[in-house]
């Protein structure tokens, strides 16, 4: 591999990421007669085998149903069920796992805090905010809820390198403001957006603030009571555990004040045909059998990650994108897609005359997965006046030898069309 | 490299960058919009007929080289023939991209639609193939519909 690094003791040529991808069993599989080059890390992230056995440990030794029975099995699950919760409590340093509600993931998250806190709080002519960057699970359930309340939504406007216009955010939160809701890491272009300022901001006009941490929960830890979030929702599947689980963190004071989502078993107290005493948070919010190998297998993705050195790997992370920004921005006729000074795990990129479509196809054949389409953020892709970008994205677990791989497959790609 | 340049033949390279009948018709007899919600892809199709003949076609819009080829191959074949045909053709061209069609003599004898034979081999990719002829087909109806009423 002819990798040339600008100085010697880099963290590219220092971190051990050999020896992480080791612990991730896909990783060494060969897609089309080629070593897999993942770099789809935004769609969906790779599981570490902690994590695989962790879930099938679950299912051969631990396995009932939670909350319910007096035997050791149910117990069993209990405890492991709620250990998860205490880990993820931690993780983002909650205060209290009390705080901590298991939903499907981020985008279940949002739809149930829009359809309970949305529903109390908002009345005709109020507004939600929500900026130019978000997921169109950030986009979509406000819209809902907005419709259905006659409120308002609003939307922050984002400049030409992909940032959110500060000034603007600001201007918008106002007395008509009942909750902002803002991503913390763009999907589709990386930007990392200022939440804890921005929070701050909306606080100050005693606005509470939803925060999308789906993307930004892989690539560095977060605090959420330092960002004093009143609500801070991610994804399992996109921190290296199960799919099918995801993380609603709610300020207790909030979570209590709220209606419950959806009403079945586990969320109630007491049940007669004249009334329903609700149970309390976190259960209120969790109605039926949860998904309970996935809350195991989320937990063994953090203790996995734990284990890893994060100071290091941000760094690297950071010196990766740095790498594979200067290696794909040198190639002619190839245009980056977001430039924000503040960036995390994502690069998106256009070619002239290619469709990323096309882009996508030809790389995969390579072994080389990226992520071609509009990415579930549409407005963004308008904003930028483009149906689409290609993205490639990335987690600790990748090399400087897979950027050079994917330089070559953009290459080879430039080569079929140059064909004519 | 070899499924590749099945998929990404000169005919198809030729028909994305230099796309035939890339244009609107501003007095269409119909023209429907035809749109790929999971992957953005956009076109319309703008139609004249006289009586059951398809007397004029041409597009407008943007997506992938496979999508744009294979409006502008359909343009180019599509004139001149009769709404049934359009049908026909409309048929084969699916069991094409499907690979439904096994017999070499069979593939080679659909023409310039024979360029599309290799999307087979790439299932993510037939619908945006199928994309346009999809649009020229409800555009083709939606004529129908226009003359069963009048």
């Amino acid at each position: 591999m002819n990798i040339t690094m600008s100085k010697t003791g880099s963290i590219l040529d220092t971190f051990p990421v050999e020896k992480i991808r080791r612990d991730f069993p896909i990783l060494g599989s060969r897609v089309h007669g080629k070593p897999l080059v993942y770099l789809d890390n935004a769609a969906s992230s790779q599981k570490p085998a902690f994590v695989i056995d962790a879930v099938q440990y679950y299912y051969t030794a631990q396995h009932s149903n939670v909350h319910r029975g007096v035997h050791y099995l149910s117990e069993l699950a209990t405890k492991k069920y709620e250990e998860a919760r205490v880990k993820v409590g931690e993780f983002i340093n909650a205060g209290s796992e009390r705080e901590i509600i298991f939903v499907r993931g981020a985008t279940e998250a949002i739809n149930l805090v829009a359809a309970t806190y949305g529903r109390m709080e908002l009345n005709p002519g109020d507004e939600v905010l929500i900026t130019g960057l978000e997921h169109h699970s950030n986009i979509v359930p406000w819209q809902m809820i907005c419709e259905a309340k006659s409120a308002v939504l609003r939307v922050a406007p984002i400049n030409d390198n992909g940032e959110i216009v500060q000034d603007e955010f600001n201007r918008l939160l106002t007395g008509k403001t009942k909750i902002a809701a803002i991503g913390h890491v763009s999907n589709a272009l990386g930007t990392v957006n200022p939440v804890k300022q921005m929070i701050a901001a909306a606080h100050m006009k005693n606005i509470p603030v939803l925060v999308d941490g789906a993307q930004a929960v892989p690539h560095f830890r977060v605090d959420v009571r330092d960002l004093d979030a009143d609500f801070y929702v991610f994804s399992s599947h996109k921190v290296f555990g199960p799919t099918g689980i995801g993380i609603l963190y709610g300020k207790s004071r909030l979570l209590e004040s709220m209606p419950p989502y959806q009403g079945g078993g586990d969320m109630i107290k007491s049940v007669t045909f004249e009334k329903t005493i609700f149970n309390d948070i976190p259960y209120k919010c969790e109605a039926g059998t949860p998904h309970i190998e996935g809350a195991v297998g989320l937990g063994a993705a953090i203790e996995y990650l734990n284990s890893l050195d994060w100071h290091n790997i941000q760094e690297y992370e950071q010196a990766l994108l740095e790498f594979a920004e200067k290696e794909i921005s040198a190639i002619d006729g190839l245009k980056i897609i977001g430039n924000a000074k503040e960036k995390a795990g994502v690069i998106s990129f256009v070619m002239d005359g290619i469709h990323p479509h096309d882009i996508g196809t030809i790389l995969d054949r390579e072994g080389i997965a990226i992520r071609t389409g509009h990415h579930c953020a549409q407005p963004v892709m308008e904003r930028f006046g483009i149906p689409a970008t290609a993205r490639a994205s990335f987690a600790f677990y990748n090399t400087p030898g897979e950027v050079m791989a994917l330089v070559r497959g953009i290459k080879k790609v430039k080569e079929v069309f140059e064909y004519v | 490299m070899s499924e590749l340049k099945a998929l990404y033949q000169e005919v198809i390279l030729d028909h994305n960058k230099n796309p035939r009948n890339f244009k609107r018709i501003e007095d269409a007899d119909c023209s429907v919009d035809g749109y790929n919600p999971l992957c953005g892809d956009h076109y319309t199709i703008f139609l004249k007929m006289n009586d059951e003949i398809i007397s004029e076609i041409a597009f407008v819009g943007s997506g992938c080289a496979i999508s744009k080829a294979s409006a502008s191959v359909m343009s180019t074949i599509l004139k001149g023939k009769t709404r049934t045909e359009a049908e026909q053709l409309f048929e084969k061209f699916h069991h094409l991209v499907r690979g439904e069609i096994k017999n070499d003599a069979d593939i080679d004898q659909m023409g310039k639609l024979a360029a599309f034979a290799g999307v087979s081999e790439f299932p993510a990719r037939v619908k945006c193939a199928i994309l346009p002829w999809h649009t020229m087909k409800n555009a083709v109806e939606k004529k129908k519909e226009t003359v069963s009423t009048e």
